[in-house]
């Protein structure tokens, strides 16, 4: 038996233990935006500290950004101070900042992907939960809290308990038209959304290592809502490949020593795992979810749950779901009318996902009545949309192309759902009031599928495009 | 050295029942009372959206209840503060009163979002924090004891038996929850583990 990647990667970080009896760890990339990170430089100036590792550090704007105008000063006031406040604490302590004239702004994870920043091997953290993204690449990435990124600040460590890892064991093959996204879906309905909690998840198996950067970051995104705090997958070819030539990549010079070193890591066939998991990749369809948590998915074809068909334990929580969603136990989840598609956000806003979804609207039109909203990612994801026409192929269809941020994930900035409506969302969260209603309702599905949802005003399988 | 009121060996107060599984950070906080630069104020929006119906009335649920009003700790059920790692959760619940929290499980995050703020979150059995909640509805004069040393809840009489993760109850016992300065203790040992780690010295491409 031989140790598996986060046992290597934790080691490597380790600097020692803590009298808690925690550990502390190095953290090789810190990435701050603007909601989570003003507190925290806050406490670091009240206690005259100073940022350790500033190089290590990187920003962006990404939560409140508009993505209509984005001209100075912000419409919206609170906005505002918030992009100020993030462009003085950068300053003040030398961090880079990807602003709106780098043309590098964009999703926090979205951007340290796309810039090569994030790496194999690395230890990252952000105070954002989605940070488990980053783990697509072989790192271990995770969410943190604030009084945590002042640690980070000042220390480029954190005191942690080490995780416990679980193998997900991914067989077999995705079908045609089913990807990343429905694959999470369907591993959270399986493990529920607490499954996770103690452990880090290693996704392997063929069905994932066919998937390419964009479907693993997907995949990775999500282990938080499964309870797993960090996700990952080995490193590979295709991970080695995304990562050649980006600005924050290794050169030429060191590139090979780096690819050498990350197959280092990679946990080999005899590495050893507290836990494991099987999932069979076949069986799976495109999925949606009708509740108000992300295990409550299953495939578009399939019939909503009955109350009675449930464990004891998951009933009042389905009948709680059944009762704010207006959705009825034994019906069909296709056919579910909507108000709202929304494609963008960290987990599926990538260029990759643009084009799944433009794949389907081409020469569509919009339903009657439905409100439908692209965000890319990133101002380098909509650079590349841009020059591929796929901002003009959405405009023609009737979804309006936007500027990148966050957007309607999670509806910080003017996107917003109104009063109950229904979105399709590519984004990663249906909890009750997330996209901005207190009574707004939520199905995630993958880009696809909401392309395919804004087209029919309903909920459809993408697969009979 | 930890001053004795910033330690957390015994948490006393009146409880607050909230029943329900899976309760997310969204529930805790909107996400519209983040816009801001300090965690000033949280307090009052503490559910805000649970509390209300979608008029803006005051609904049935405990944090409206008067018979719970100067209840310290809420006791809860299975993953509770799942969802975004925002501190503002833990921070608002603080900020509304709140010191301690019992309940079957928390989201890790959460967790330890409320061990950075020397706020105690105690596991305890399913069958335990349902008995829990029953005891505070029936009467919500019942005092709470959370001790950490003896890792048991009391209350009416009765003890429940509690778990932590090893460090944080040490933390919360020994006051010590805020990390910064035992860490920064070990510069020089960070700058070694630094040093160790082959990315730190590559060329970008650029």
């Amino acid at each position: 038996m031989s140790r598996n990647l986060f046992d290597k990667v934790w080691e490597s970080h380790r600097v020692g233990a803590l009298p808690t009896g925690q550990d502390q760890l190095f953290i090789g990339l810190h990435l701050i935006h603007e909601v989570t990170s003003p507190q925290a430089f806050g406490m670091i100036a009240e206690r005259g500290m100073k940022v350790l590792y500033p190089e290590r550090s990187f920003a962006t704007a990404d939560h409140i950004v508009p993505t209509t105008s984005r001209k100075r000063p912000f419409e919206d006031p609170e906005a505002e101070a918030m992009l100020v406040e993030l462009e003085r604490n950068v300053k003040l302590h030398g961090i880079s900042f990807f602003d709106f004239a780098s043309g590098r702004q964009g999703v926090v994870h979205v951007v340290g992907p796309e810039l090569g920043l994030t790496q194999p091997g690395m230890t990252i953290a952000c105070g954002d939960s989605h940070t488990a993204t980053h783990g697509a690449f072989g790192a271990i990435a995770f969410g943190i809290g604030t009084s945590q990124v002042r640690d980070v600040l000042a220390t480029q460590t954190l005191a942690l308990d080490r995780p416990r890892v679980r193998k997900i064991d991914v067989r077999g093959s995705l079908g045609k038209g089913v990807g990343a996204k429905d694959l999470i879906l369907y591993i959270m309905a399986e493990l529920g959304v607490e499954g996770g909690l103690g452990y880090a998840y290693e996704y392997s198996g063929e069905a994932v290592t066919s998937l390419s950067m964009e479907g693993r970051m997907t995949l990775c995104n999500m282990s938080i809502e499964g309870g797993a705090r960090s996700g990952y997958v080995s490193p590979d070819a295709t991970t080695y490949d995304y990562l050649k030539g980006r600005p924050y990549s290794p050169g030429a010079a060191d590139y090979d020593r780096a690819v050498a070193w990350w197959q280092s890591l990679a946990s080999g066939p005899d590495a050893s795992f507290d836990d494991e998991k099987v999932i069979d990749a076949d069986v799976i369809e495109p999925m949606v979810t009708w509740g108000i948590n992300p295990g409550q998915g299953l495939g578009v074809g399939a019939r909503m749950p009955r109350l009675a068909d449930l464990p004891a334990e998951r009933r009042e929580g389905a009948r709680k779901a059944y009762e704010y969603m207006g959705l009825a136990e034994g019906a069909p989840i296709a056919g579910t009318k909507i108000d709202v598609a929304f494609i963008g956000s960290c987990t599926n806003g990538r260029i990759e996902d643009l084009r799944a979804a433009a794949a389907i609207a081409r020469g569509r039109k919009v339903a009657t009545g439905i409100r439908a909203l692209v965000v890319p990612g990133s101002m380098q994801v909509d650079a590349a949309a841009r020059a591929e026409g796929l901002d003009r192929l959405f405009s023609e269809a009737g979804f309006e192309y936007r500027e990148p941020g966050c957007s309607m994930c999670l509806a910080m900035n003017p996107d917003k759902l109104r009063g109950r409506e229904v979105s399709a969302s590519s984004s990663n969260r249906n909890f009750i009031g997330r996209q901005g209603s207190p009574t707004g309702r939520t199905l995630l599905m993958s880009p696809t599928m909401v392309a395919a949802a804004a087209l029919a005003g309903e909920v459809v399988d993408s697969r009979s495009f | 050295m930890a001053s004795a009121d910033s330690r957390r060996a015994l948490v006393t107060g009146r409880g607050i029942p909230l029943c329900e599984d899976d309760v997310d950070t969204d529930r805790i906080i909107p996400a519209r009372y983040m816009k801001g630069v300090s965690f000033e104020g949280l307090g009052e929006h503490a559910f805000h959206d649970a509390r209300r119906n979608p008029a803006g009335t005051l609904i049935d649920h405990p944090f409206n209840d008067k018979r719970f009003a100067g209840a310290s700790i809420l006791v809860v059920n299975r993953n509770f503060g799942c969802g975004s790692s925002r501190e503002h959760a833990p921070q608002a619940l603080a900020r509304a009163g709140i010191t301690a929290l019992v309940g079957e499980s928390f989201a890790e995050i959460f967790a330890g979002n409320c061990v950075t703020l020397g706020m105690v979150a105690a596991r305890v059995s399913a069958a335990d924090a349902k008995a829990l909640q029953a005891l505070v509805q029936k009467d919500p004069t019942t005092s709470i004891e959370i001790d950490l040393g003896k890792r048991e809840v009391r209350a009416a009489g009765k003890a429940y038996a509690l778990s932590l993760p090893e460090s944080q109850l040490q933390a919360l016992v020994t006051g010590t929850w805020d990390s910064t300065g035992a860490l920064l203790a070990n510069e020089a040992l960070i700058a070694k583990t630094a040093a160790s780690l082959p990315y730190m010295g590559w060329k970008t491409a650029g």
